[in-house]
């Protein structure tokens, strides 16, 4: 095989602009003749949705939730990236892309984030049109933030509920659109299979999750939209349902899945309390803007953070700002968070469990006042004592970083398709523009840039190739094998009634993937997990217990399903991250360091996207390349000493 | 410490439920609420007996799934979704109850799961602003002050939750419905089709069968975004001045 990535040619401010012209159209009175299946209706979901809705495309949605607004969008904070350059600060579209290649480690496409840099701008006017409230001056015009890895204020927000906002927005264009009866939506339906006949995706197979009801779809394109895959560390950001089954099961028709070992690890979490914890909960990471990390400089069991303040300046640890004076508590994710990980693996984490540091405010009320610290940051302290019953205002923080967000994904062209001839991924489910690690506030700006203003331009392209004739049926006989081979497996699963929950196994992965592939990863321990991955996959097929039966609402089945798929993926993402020996971004090999302990990149010899492709079950991967050229950006080693 | 749960159990939409006993000896005040759920439901797994099922997703108190009725409250005793509530919000030895959310146009699904789509269908009916993509004007074109666009933000905070309904005697929903047509009426976007948009989702909210508004506010007192009542009496002005000069919606301006 062989990936074409479809750059267009040209200097790389006209990419975008040239290819748009050199796109087949499909004549607006045939659109009504393609139907397109979204599966997902997060921010790129619905976007995408509404968009080809209003084009006149026949759209299917389908969600595994009750309502496409509880998408886990929602739950982002922050902020979304746009070059509008409203501050004047020296914000430009080049310079967004310029921070976002650097930002990823140079392990991104140059023509996709200068595409996404460009149509940035187009987002934040869409849903501003839309009503979305984002924050504003007294003036009555926007307001803007900065976020880690940029020196200009270039992110708007909706106080801490963004995602919420924007998703809302997309929601509303969407439900437009179903009340014109352009987009059918489906909601607690969970894909399981993509159909692929004669090499083109035709269609999905879906499950009714209150009946149960196994259900074939067919369209002339398909898109997935599914997000990401952080819950494979079992306790992540994520919400609960967040999963990869449909990726993976794309995966395993044919589609190449991109960079599976680049993770992203969020710093400022809150520490997990015990073993009932469930999921993590995620602080903004604007908090280290004024909190000092610190630990003590000899290791204390159990370090209350009551106790804190009994510990003497001179026995305290700032260590981030020991080892990079110049940035201090600012540098980025992936260095706060490991350096977090190197003072708890020796012994001086603080906490119950001695997973985590403190994050201390006490210096910042004393110089700035509490009303300033309580207005700048009073909803985070609120919701930090609501959850651990600690007071900040009074004692420290205590964090620990947590996964966050996957970076890694189904690998897509410049026409954000598949390797799977109409299969399409947008948003956090492809593998995309962010390259080895992601900026804040830019996963947004992706999901609603793929969503409303790349695909429903070359996804045209596509339709108008094939034609509004070369459309399968669901009465092809490979739909009803598609579905027979849903069913089996379903029935598998609950024919198995063993003794574990699939909770204890989906913990159990978790604890692998953290420990041996989390924010610092080494080949023993690579291999070490590759094995206990294998074990721990064939023991789930002989000893998972789900109750219940395929035709009800079956939770423990809906998971049963999932986990079965992150025991696989698990294993692809410990392979690629052992095959990739050198450090970049997120992915962080000890092999691969300076003298002094950082990442050290291996441009020579990595500088390529991985895309493995599916050889069957228990059968190795093949590894295939996309070498990646760097025309624009001089490729560096990052330094925040 | 120690809890004693009461549970509404059914099996499916058209079953009998009916509350059944648990004792849970292992739960630790840290824990939240689902995580003291997750817990009951591994231990019933391990004996053979059906998990209780709830909805649930995000557990960061925004995507407004988590809807369980607890002692009588929506999303128990605090003002907060029901993911955000710690174990250390209890007594120990404390019997609680936990119910579905109940309202006619909520019916349950299994156990504490219900159905919420009719919030959905009445975004539908009118819950937009009619703008397709591309096309439209610099966001900065149009100032907003921020007055009126926090308003208009606190109003959009609602997440769907339907506690609102849950809390109501009447089973009215109001105060989610209001919160929507409060946040395009007050943004100069959702001008234009703010008399057809009212019209539409209250006709919405009526054929769904939820009851009628009393002014009782346990509405506000329940819901865990603080969402005002100020936002009903806002909607009944718009509700009002759209049905005195239905001209935009008569003439069908601002539609498809
Ligand atoms: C706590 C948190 C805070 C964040 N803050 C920020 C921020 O401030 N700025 C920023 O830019 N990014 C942020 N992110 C990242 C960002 O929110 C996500 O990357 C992005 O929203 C993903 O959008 P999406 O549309 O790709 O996927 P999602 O929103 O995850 O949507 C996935 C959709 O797919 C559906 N689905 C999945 N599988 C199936 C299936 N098999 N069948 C049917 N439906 C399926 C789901 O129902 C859902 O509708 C944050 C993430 C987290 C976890
Ligand atoms: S108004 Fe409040 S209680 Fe009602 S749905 Fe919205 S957030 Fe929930
Ligand atoms: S689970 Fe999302 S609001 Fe409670």
């Amino acid at each position: 095989m062989k990936l074409d990535s479809k750059i267009p040619a040209g200097p790389i401010a006209e990419k975008w602009t040239r290819h748009k012209f050199n796109l087949k159209l499909v004549n607006p009175a045939n659109k009504r003749k393609y139907d397109v299946i979204v599966v997902g209706t997060g921010l790129a979901g619905s976007s995408a949705a509404a968009s080809l809705a209003e084009l006149g495309y026949n759209v299917k949605a389908f969600t595994y939730h009750d309502s496409p607004r509880r998408a886990h969008s929602i739950a982002a904070q922050g902020g979304i990236n746009a070059a509008k350059n409203y501050q004047n600060d020296g914000d430009s579209v080049y310079r967004l892309f310029y921070d976002t290649v650097k930002g990823g480690d140079y392990r991104a496409r140059e023509a996709n984030v200068y595409r996404l840099a460009e149509v940035s701008v187009s987002i934040i006017d869409q849903c501003v049109a839309q009503g979305v409230p984002f924050a504003r001056e007294y003036g009555g015009l926007l307001a803007n933030r900065s976020f880690g890895g940029a020196q200009v204020s270039r992110t708007f927000y909706a106080r801490g509920q963004t995602g919420q906002q924007l998703l809302l927005g997309a929601y509303s264009a969407m439900n437009r659109q179903i009340a014109n009866g352009k987009v059918k939506l489906y909601t607690r339906t969970e894909m399981l299979d993509v159909v692929v006949i004669d090499g083109k995706a035709r269609g999905i197979i879906t499950r009714d999750l209150i009946t149960g009801k196994i259900e074939a779809h067919s369209a002339h394109a398909v898109l997935l939209c599914t997000g990401g895959y952080s819950n494979v560390f079992y306790l992540s950001t994520s919400a609960k349902n967040c999963n990869a089954t449909a990726a993976w099961r794309a995966h395993k028709k044919g589609a190449l899945f991109g960079n599976p070992c680049f993770t992203q690890i969020h710093p400022t979490c809150i520490p997990v309390s015990g073993d009932h914890q469930s999921k993590l909960t995620l602080m903004s990471e604007s908090l280290r803007n004024d909190g000092r990390v610190w630990v003590p400089k000899k290791g204390i069991k159990g370090l209350k953070a009551k106790d804190a303040v009994n510990i003497p300046e001179s026995e305290r640890d700032y260590f981030l700002e020991r080892r990079y004076p110049s940035f201090g508590n600012l540098v980025p994710r992936d260095v706060a968070s490991r350096n977090a990980k190197y003072v708890c693996d020796e012994g001086r984490g603080v906490g119950s469990s001695g997973l985590a540091v403190f994050l201390d405010f006490s210096d910042a009320i004393k110089r700035d006042g509490r009303n300033t610290i309580e207005a700048k940051y009073g909803n985070l302290f609120d919701m930090y004592k609501q959850i651990t019953g600690d007071n900040p205002y009074e004692v420290p923080m205590m964090i620990f970083p947590a996964v966050h967000y996957t970076m890694g994904g189904l690998w897509v062209d410049y026409n954000l398709m598949t390797t799977v001839p109409g299969l399409y991924a947008l948003g956090e489910a492809n593998f995309s523009d962010h390259g080895a690690n992601r900026l804040g506030a830019s996963a947004l700006m992706q999901g609603l840039a793929d969503g409303y203003f790349v695909i429903p331009y070359t996804i045209g392209d596509y339709l108008a190739t094939i034609g509004w004739n070369d459309k399968v049926g669901t009465d092809h006989p490979a739909f009803k094998e598609s579905m027979e081979q849903v069913q089996l497996g379903i029935k598998r699963l609950l024919d198995i009634n063993g003794n574990k929950t699939v909770d204890e196994f989906h913990r159990q992965l978790g604890h692998i993937m953290w420990e041996y592939c989390g924010m610092s990863r080494n080949e023993e321990g690579l291999k070490k997990a590759k094995k206990m991955i294998q074990d721990l996959r064939a023991e789930f097929w002989s000893n998972v217990k789900v109750l219940g039966t395929s035709t009800e609402l079956n939770a423990e089945l809906e998971k049963a399903n999932r986990v079965a798929d992150f025991l696989e993926l698990g294993e692809l993402m410990v392979d690629d991250a052992l095959h990739r020996s050198e450090s970049c971004g997120g992915h962080f090999r000890e092999e691969s360091a300076t003298e002094d302990g950082e990442a050290k990149r291996k441009d020579d010899e990595f500088a390529f996207v991985s895309a493995w492709e599916y050889k069957g079950s228990n059968q190795a991967e093949e590894l295939h390349k996309e070498e990646l050229v760097f025309e624009n950006v001089k490729l560096t080693q990052r330094s925040y000493k | 410490m120690k809890v004693t749960l009461k549970i509404w159990r059914q099996k499916g939409p058209n079953e009998k439920g009916g509350f059944k006993t648990y004792q849970h000896d292992h739960v630790s005040p840290d824990m939240s609420f689902l995580e003291m759920l997750d817990v009951l439901n591994t231990n019933l797994i391990k004996k053979g007996e059906e998990p209780v099922h709830f909805d649930h997703d995000c557990r960061e108190g925004i995507c407004g799934m988590c809807s369980l009725y607890i002692n009588g409250h929506p999303h128990g005793p605090l003002q907060t979704t029901t993911c955000q509530l710690h174990m250390r919000s209890f007594k120990d030895g404390e019997t609680i109850t936990i119910e579905p959310w109940r309202a006619r146009a909520f019916p349950i699904i299994k156990d504490l799961v219900v159905d919420r789509t009719a919030f959905d269908r009445i975004q539908q009916a009118g819950g937009y602003i009619s703008v397709n993509t591309g096309g439209v004007p610099d966001a900065n074109e149009i100032p907003i002050p921020k007055k009126v666009a926090d308003e208009a933000f606190d109003a959009a905070t609602c997440i769907g939750c339907g506690a609102c309904v849950a809390a109501c005697k009447n089973a009215s929903a109001m105060l989610f419905v209001s919160a929507k047509v409060s946040q395009f009426a007050l943004l100069p976007q959702g001008k234009p089709e703010r008399k057809e948009r009212v019209q539409k989702m209250v006709a919405q909210m009526d054929a769904e069968g939820f009851g009628a508004c009393t002014n009782t506010k346990a509405c506000e007192a329940e819901c865990p975004k603080g969402i005002s009542v100020t936002n009903i009496a806002r909607l009944n002005r718009e509700y009002y001045s759209a049905s005195i000069s239905s001209y935009e919606w008569q003439v069908g301006g601002g539609g498809e």
